[in-house]
């Protein structure tokens, strides 16, 4: 199989690790040639931050390049939009629709552009866009935002059986959030 | 089965797998998850060192007692234990010792972006360097052997990609530790001129038989190519990138002892292709060897010297082939890093800006003061740079042999911050000369009790060790003292008028100060914060006052049904740590603490 590419971008702390965490196990098991590479230190500051996951029979860089992901999976998006140019023509987008302003402008030397999600579904590219935020909170937490989106990118593994998703779920989270994280993964699914 | 293993990971495995027995390191990143990993294994005993110099020399007299050691730190770090580098190079040592060096291409979190490969032909001594995780464990256990064999400290240098990307990886058993027992030799460790001069030669013949070594050495190899029209050289992560771009196209050799460079291979290799290529980052480091030896090839004509490569550039330059994606016509404002909501470095910085102080700044998490709306540094160069170079600025402008007023006026408001991690590894001998040479100087000493930037490692302000175990804890207020400055305050960087009274006190004192900023860092997990605020819309008249601190919990947000602006709290951020409230004349924020909260 050649390689598929997913990008997972966010803000820091908006819990990115874990989403790369839990995809990096599942593919494991799935026996795939897998890498994840992230990036630690000060941009985890609330900056702008991208996970790679790779997989396939043989996976060699650990960067995905511009044009190159199948699949862009984003936590906020303002993110999606700096990101998109990254997606394959045929890629498909998985994001939340949420905005966090980034500080220029919180201060006001900058605007956050208007109808982004709009703008993004008019370049022709697939975007599959769902309030994570809310369906988080409904599972219990805001910081469950990426088993929410974790759950909406499963749809498009068909290959993948969902008793290998749980028990990803079951390897990476902690046995005092799983229940959450369960649901939260589960709505995303649903929505 | 195989593992998917960060690296850094596979790296301290592979220290576990060797038998090493002692890691003493210095967190920076992209290196310091192999310490933090390797002191899960209770066979190795692991410190944080205050500083990379003393953690070489500390992993350097474990070597010597006789058994295998450890030091790590990135790329900046060695430049700080540069000193012993150079001359361990001369005594060699007694049970293997090995290096680490983490690059950073791309400067992902550095303020440089320097080529360690330098270092090792500057000081003599071999260095390999992985690709990804599974030669990152392989590789570390056999630089124990070269180290043994050769009676040399090994350097392994990593980078960005290949420390923190996660690979497969097929683990080991432990070796059986090595026990050699200490002889005195006062010939080969005492480096005295008339020693060292007998050991130099001793190095040369070891570089000579190291070449000879790296010839011969798996971990340099060829890989085959349908097309001899090109040859590529490369090394670490940039083999992963020409072998995405090119598959097996062109014949590729593999360094991973990238010095000494396996001389006679190259040769070799360069005579079967029409066209050599070397694709390495940073620096023509291989390609420049290459000339020396008379071999035509091309390198950095073709990639740059600055940044990290990748399978694109490589594609682009060699296949004449790129991938584009959809490009949006529209503004994206960009996403700087920022301090945490609720960062305790907020309320000092705020309070530095409000006195239009010239801040000489250091390395570490509250090197974000600089960035807008705070604003409020001047200077960052390196670790403990922030203490001496406050000491020669204000030397430089005492009103004394003829300095202008207008001078002495320039020294008023200036400090230096540093971090509580910071002023331990180097900011100590920058106060001594303060205390010694006496220039009347302000030192803040931003005390958030944990080395913050690298993800929370202790040191030993902390009283605490690396895992996490009461430890010795250094009392800053009494070491300021004992260096003999009578002016040590502390102050809650949380309360704004404390921060403010103490700084402007401290300026217009008579001789120098140490102020204490000190609060740990809301990140930490035993840190308790008070329930998120709001903002009370009636009374909030959208004067932006909070917004000068910079928090990302902070917005200004139009009511459309008021037809009015006002502040808004994101309570997903809100730690309650109260700086905006202080700075609200109109007592707009409020508590959403139930009852008896």
């Amino acid at each position: 199989m050649t390689t598929k590419n997913i990008m997972i971008v966010g803000v820091g702390g908006q819990g990115s690790v874990l989403a790369s965490k839990l995809l990096g196990h599942l593919l494991t098991t799935q026996n795939f040639d897998v890498k994840v590479s992230e990036v630690h230190g000060m941009s985890q500051r609330g900056g702008s931050v991208v996970t790679y996951v790779k997989y396939g029979d043989k996976v060699y860089s650990p960067v995905v390049e511009k044009g190159e992901a199948d699949f862009i999976v984003s936590f906020e998006i303002l993110e999606t939009a700096r990101w998109l140019e990254y997606l394959k023509p045929d890629g498909q987008i998985v994001t939340s629709t949420q905005q966090i302003d980034p500080m220029p402008v919180l201060t006001g030397a900058m605007t956050y552009p208007e109808n982004l999600l709009e703008k993004i579904q008019a370049t022709g590219v697939k975007v599959d866009a769902l309030d994570c935020l809310k369906l988080a909170e409904e599972a219990g937490s805001s910081k469950a935002v990426n088993l929410v989106l974790l759950g909406r990118l499963s749809h498009y593994f068909n290959d993948i059986k969902p008793g290998a998703w749980q028990e990803a779920i079951e390897a990476c989270v902690p046995p005092k959030f799983l229940e959450l994280n369960k649901k939260a993964f589960e709505l995303g699914k649903q929505a | 089965m195989k593992q998917l293993m960060q690296g850094n990971t596979a790296a301290a495995r592979g220290l576990y797998e060797a038998g090493c027995c002692v890691a003493s390191s210095y967190p920076g990143t992209p290196s310091t998850e192999i310490t933090e990993e390797a002191a899960k294994f209770n066979e190795i005993y692991c410190e944080w060192a205050p500083n990379e110099k003393v953690a070489m020399e500390t992993a350097f007299g474990a070597a010597l007692a006789g058994r295998r050691s450890f030091c790590g730190m990135k790329h900046v770090g060695l430049n700080v234990a540069a000193d012993p580098l150079f001359t361990v190079s001369y005594t060699g040592i007694n049970a293997g010792m090995v290096i680490c060096v983490a690059d950073d291409a791309g400067m992902h979190s550095s303020q440089n972006e320097q080529d360690s490969r330098h270092y090792a032909r500057a000081a003599k001594l071999p260095m390999l360097e992985p690709s990804d995780s599974q030669e990152a464990l392989e590789f570390f256990k056999k630089a124990y052997d070269i180290s043994e064999e050769f009676d040399t400290p090994v350097i392994v240098k990593m980078c960005t990609r290949v420390a923190h990307s996660q690979s497969l990886v097929e683990i080991g058993e432990r070796e059986e530790d090595i026990d050699v027992p200490y002889e005195k030799n006062i010939a080969k460790y005492v480096m005295m001129p008339g020693n060292a001069i007998k050991r130099h030669p001793i190095v040369e013949e070891r570089m000579r038989k190291l070449r000879i070594y790296s010839d011969f050495s798996k971990m340099n190899r060829f890989d085959d190519g349908k097309s001899n029209k090109i040859g590529i050289i490369t090394s670490s992560t940039c083999y992963q990138y020409v072998k995405e771009a090119c598959g097996d196209l062109y014949p590729v050799f593999k360094i991973g002892m990238v010095w000494p460079l396996p001389d006679e291979k190259i040769k070799e290799f360069a005579k079967a292709v029409s066209r050599l290529v070397i694709v390495e980052e940073l620096d023509p480091f291989i390609e420049e060897h290459c000339k020396s030896l008379g071999i035509e090839c091309e390198g950095k004509n073709l990639f740059p010297v600055e940044g990290e490569l990748n399978q694109n550039i490589i594609a682009q330059k060699l296949l004449h082939s790129k991938t584009t994606g959809k490009k949006l016509d529209e503004k994206i404002p960009p996403r700087p890093p920022v301090m945490c909501a609720g960062c305790p470095h907020r309320g000092l910085f705020y309070t530095l800006n409000k006195n239009k102080c010239t801040v000489l700044g250091d390395i570490g998490c509250y090197t974000l003061g600089a960035v807008a709306p705070l604003s409020a540094m001047d200077m960052t160069l390196c670790m403990g740079a922030s203490v001496s170079a406050l000491h020669g600025f204000n030397k430089a402008l005492e009103n004394y042999n003829g300095g202008s007023p207008a001078d002495s006026e320039k020294i008023k408001n200036v400090v230096a911050v540093i971090g509580d991690s910071t002023f331990m590894h180097s900011g100590m001998t920058g106060l001594a000369n303060i205390a010694y040479n006496q220039s009347k100087s302000v030192v803040i000493i931003l005390d958030n009790s944990i080395t913050g930037m690298t993800g929370h490692q202790q040191n030993p302000t902390t009283g605490f060790n690396i895992k996490g175990d009461p430890a010795g804890k250094i009392n800053l207020e009494n070491l300021c003292r004992a260096m003999g400055f009578n002016r040590v305050r502390v102050v809650d960087p949380y309360n704004l008028k404390e921060c403010n009274d103490a700084l402007k006190e401290e300026l217009a004192a008579d001789e120098s100060s140490v102020i204490i900023s000190r609060r740990p860092c809301a990140l930490l997990k035993y840190v308790k914060h008070k329930p998120p605020l709001k903002v009370n819309e009636n009374k909030c008249v959208g004067c932006k006052s909070c917004m000068r601190i910079g928090c990302p919990a902070l917005s200004i947000k139009d009511n459309c049904q008021r037809g009015s602006r006002h502040a808004q709290v994101d309570s997903t951020l809100c730690v309650g740590c109260g700086v905006c409230e202080q700075l609200c004349k109109f007592d707009a924020f409020e508590s959403t603490a139930k009852e008896g909260e």
